[in-house]
């Protein structure tokens, strides 16, 4: 078994693995947004800070053949679904080792082992590719889900509304999760869309559709669960849409000034870190030393993450006229 | 060898590729139980039913994209666009995600689909439905861009675009549709091959789709010795057989069906004059449409596509004087 599946394996119920997973991408998220402080890495970046809940969630409910169609904010997505911290790191600094052979960069990330998919940087882009990976399946016959993992800004694209409406026609096995962090790029939510919650607009689609507590993982996993098997089963597709709360600023220039006063503290007292570690301790009996050596090691871990992929080699030349079309043609 | 019209070469390639192939899916607008606003997709949903023949809602975008990730899930699809413009609703799925697919999986992922979509003037449609917008997507790497001029190569075409594992567009001229011509099942064309329309010795045109039925009008009437090479493939073109008859001709000519600027044929002329540098005849040149829009009175549309006339007063031109000629809108003063 590949190093991926076995870390995707290791989170699908383990209290004490998930909440691993959770201070792992909170590790991995500081350290990218020193290094692009620090100017070491270029180009930009959009961490997930305070939505790793949905992101182990979400892929502690999924098979490995059901595919994810995400964002460019989705480096706890791939590390959730298993991608290994070197192999996305390597990645966001440009490395030949990285997952897409340092010519993706943090916003395109992908394993298709996990299945996640080349990760879009095109606001509601991936949800038409979703819809189609369903469509294969439904005309293959086969039970798998696609998903597609969008965020709050997404709901007010035209392909957010044209996919909703050809999934439902079509009933295909999608599951659409908006994962609603209040902001939109530089926008709160509010100043661009009328309505708090986005999920009802499924309505106008006859598609099932409900809102759940994105910082919470068992919420989480129940609420995707209950989707997936609509979807495995041929019930067709489901909008659900987690609330969440994005600790940083939409990318590495913006300071997140715009906020109200006290919104993200009284978010931070809901951190998903502090509830999975709540958890871990309540069923997984872990100790506050358990939990201290843990993070002490991850930590560790992540440091020493950086230091192999700052010494991985880059991509030679040759690597940028490759994978244009399935043989090379000179033009 | 059967006559058939051009959309029923398209109806037929797409019908024998499904039988041959059960991963090849059809869908696009009112595509299935209409039969296509063209007919271009006669008795598919008959024969193959309504899970592999599909009509969509009116969303380009969802339906383009879709395609894209049936394609990375094993399927082959082939969608319609029923006019290119309504395309450009749809271009972020296939020129920002599609054409990136397989590069940004490392390889991992391929995109085996074809979008086909209707092309070109000289129906009357008006500004918003006579485009040819090839440019849209030449200039994307990762996507393929085909045309074919009539029956024959719309069949073959088809079944090499559908058999390609790649994102491929496939152009049809609308004007072409109820044309009819053989169409041998078994000949196969490749893509990134042209084909030689009629051989000459004196001057090469290079054309595509409707306007290669053009250049073999002009050339049927010119006192030149013309070759009209059917170019078939924008990206990949064949330069190989262009360098070659240009390399006996020494002279070119371009007659393309687009606005002056940006054109594909640009690409044709200057490679021809970086590899010929010096042994050209005469100035290689581009006949083109003017950059307005598409006019929809009759007189006027004519006048903004290629004719024959306007090719041959060109080439006439061309060949007494070796020069560039003005194109007909600045010898009017328009």
């Amino acid at each position: 078994m590949s190093k991926g599946l076995e870390r995707r394996k290791a989170i699908l119920s383990d209290p004490i693995a998930q909440f691993e997973r959770a201070v792992e991408i909170r590790e991995f998220e500081n350290q990218i947004n020193a290094l692009f402080a620090s100017g070491t890495i270029r180009g930009t970046t959009h961490l997930c800070l305070g939505q790793e809940a949905l992101a182990i969630g979400l892929a502690s409910v999924l098979r490995t053949d059901d595919p994810v169609s995400a964002t460019y904010r989705s480096h706890g997505i791939a590390l959730a679904l298993g991608l290994t911290p070197e192999s996305a790191m390597a990645e966001i600094m440009g490395k030949a080792t990285g997952c897409c052979g340092g010519l993706g960069g943090s916003m395109h990330l992908c394993d298709l082992e996990l299945g996640l998919l080349p990760t879009s940087a095109i606001i509601g882009g991936g949800m038409p590719i979703a819809a189609g990976a369903a469509l294969a399946f439904q005309v293959q016959g086969n039970d798998r889900v696609a998903v597609a993992v969008f965020g709050d800004g997404a709901t007010n694209i035209g392909a957010f509304h044209e996919t909703l409406n050809l999934a439902a026609i079509w009933k295909l096995p999608v599951v659409f999760i908006c994962d609603n962090n209040v902001y939109a790029e530089y926008s709160r939510i509010n100043l661009t869309t009328p309505i708090e919650d986005l999920h009802i607009r499924a309505e106008s689609y006859a598609m099932p559709h409900y809102a759940l507590d994105g910082m919470d993982i068992d919420v989480v996993r129940e609420g995707i669960q209950s989707a997936v098997d609509r979807a495995r089963s041929g019930g067709g597709p489901t909008l659900i849409e987690a609330k969440t709360y994005r600790f940083a600023g939409h990318s590495r220039a913006d300071q997140a000034l715009y906020r109200p006063e006290g919104e993200l503290d009284s978010w931070k007292s809901r951190d998903p870190l502090l509830l999975l570690e709540e958890r871990a301790k309540k069923i997984g009996k872990m100790s506050e030393s358990d939990v201290a050596d843990m993070k002490a090691r991850k930590t560790k871990e992540i440091e020493a993450t950086v230091a192999l992929c700052q010494a991985a080699p880059e991509p030679s030349p040759k690597t940028m006229f490759e994978n244009i079309w399935s043989r090379k043609v000179n033009q | 060898m059967p006559a058939m019209r051009v959309r029923q070469a398209i109806a037929t390639a797409l019908a024998d590729e499904m039988r041959t192939d059960p991963t090849v899916i059809v869908f696009g607008e009112d595509i299935a139980a209409a039969e296509g606003p063209f007919k271009t997709t006669e008795g598919l949903l008959e024969e193959f039913g309504p899970i592999r023949v599909r009509d969509t809602p009116i969303s380009e975008m969802a339906f383009t994209g879709a395609a894209v990730g049936a394609a990375t899930m094993g399927m082959k699809p082939v969608i319609e666009i029923m006019f290119m413009e309504f395309l450009g609703v749809a271009l972020d799925q296939l020129v920002t995600e599609g054409a990136k697919m397989r590069y940004l999986s490392n390889g991992k992922l391929s995109v085996p689909m074809v979008v086909r979509a209707s092309v070109g003037g000289g129906l009357g449609f008006g500004g918003q439905h006579s485009q040819t917008l090839e440019n849209w997507v030449a200039a994307t790497p990762g996507l393929k861009v085909l045309s074919p001029s009539d029956a024959q190569s719309a069949y073959s075409l088809l079944r090499a675009a559908i058999q390609d594992p790649d994102l491929v567009m496939f152009l049809e001229p609308r004007v072409t549709y109820a044309e009819r011509g053989e169409v041998d099942t078994n000949l196969k064309m490749e893509i990134g091959k042209a084909r030689v329309a009629k051989p000459g010795k004196d001057l090469t045109i290079v054309a595509l789709g409707q306007m290669t039925n053009i250049a073999r009008q002009a050339a049927a009437t010119s006192s030149t010795d013309i070759e009209v090479i059917d170019l078939c493939t924008i990206v990949p073109w064949d330069k190989k057989t262009v360098f070659e008859s240009v390399k006996k001709t020494g002279r070119l000519v371009v007659v393309e069906e687009q606005p002056e600027s940006g054109g594909w044929g640009s690409e044709i002329v200057a490679a021809v004059s970086a590899e010929f540098f010096g042994e050209l005849k005469a100035a290689p040149i581009r006949i083109t449409c003017p950059n307005v829009p598409v006019p929809y009175n009759g007189g006027l549309e004519a006048r903004f596509l290629p004719n024959p006339t306007e090719v041959n007063y060109q080439i006439d031109q061309l060949m007494a004087t070796g020069k560039a000629p003005q194109p007909w809108w600045i010898r009017e003063g328009f």
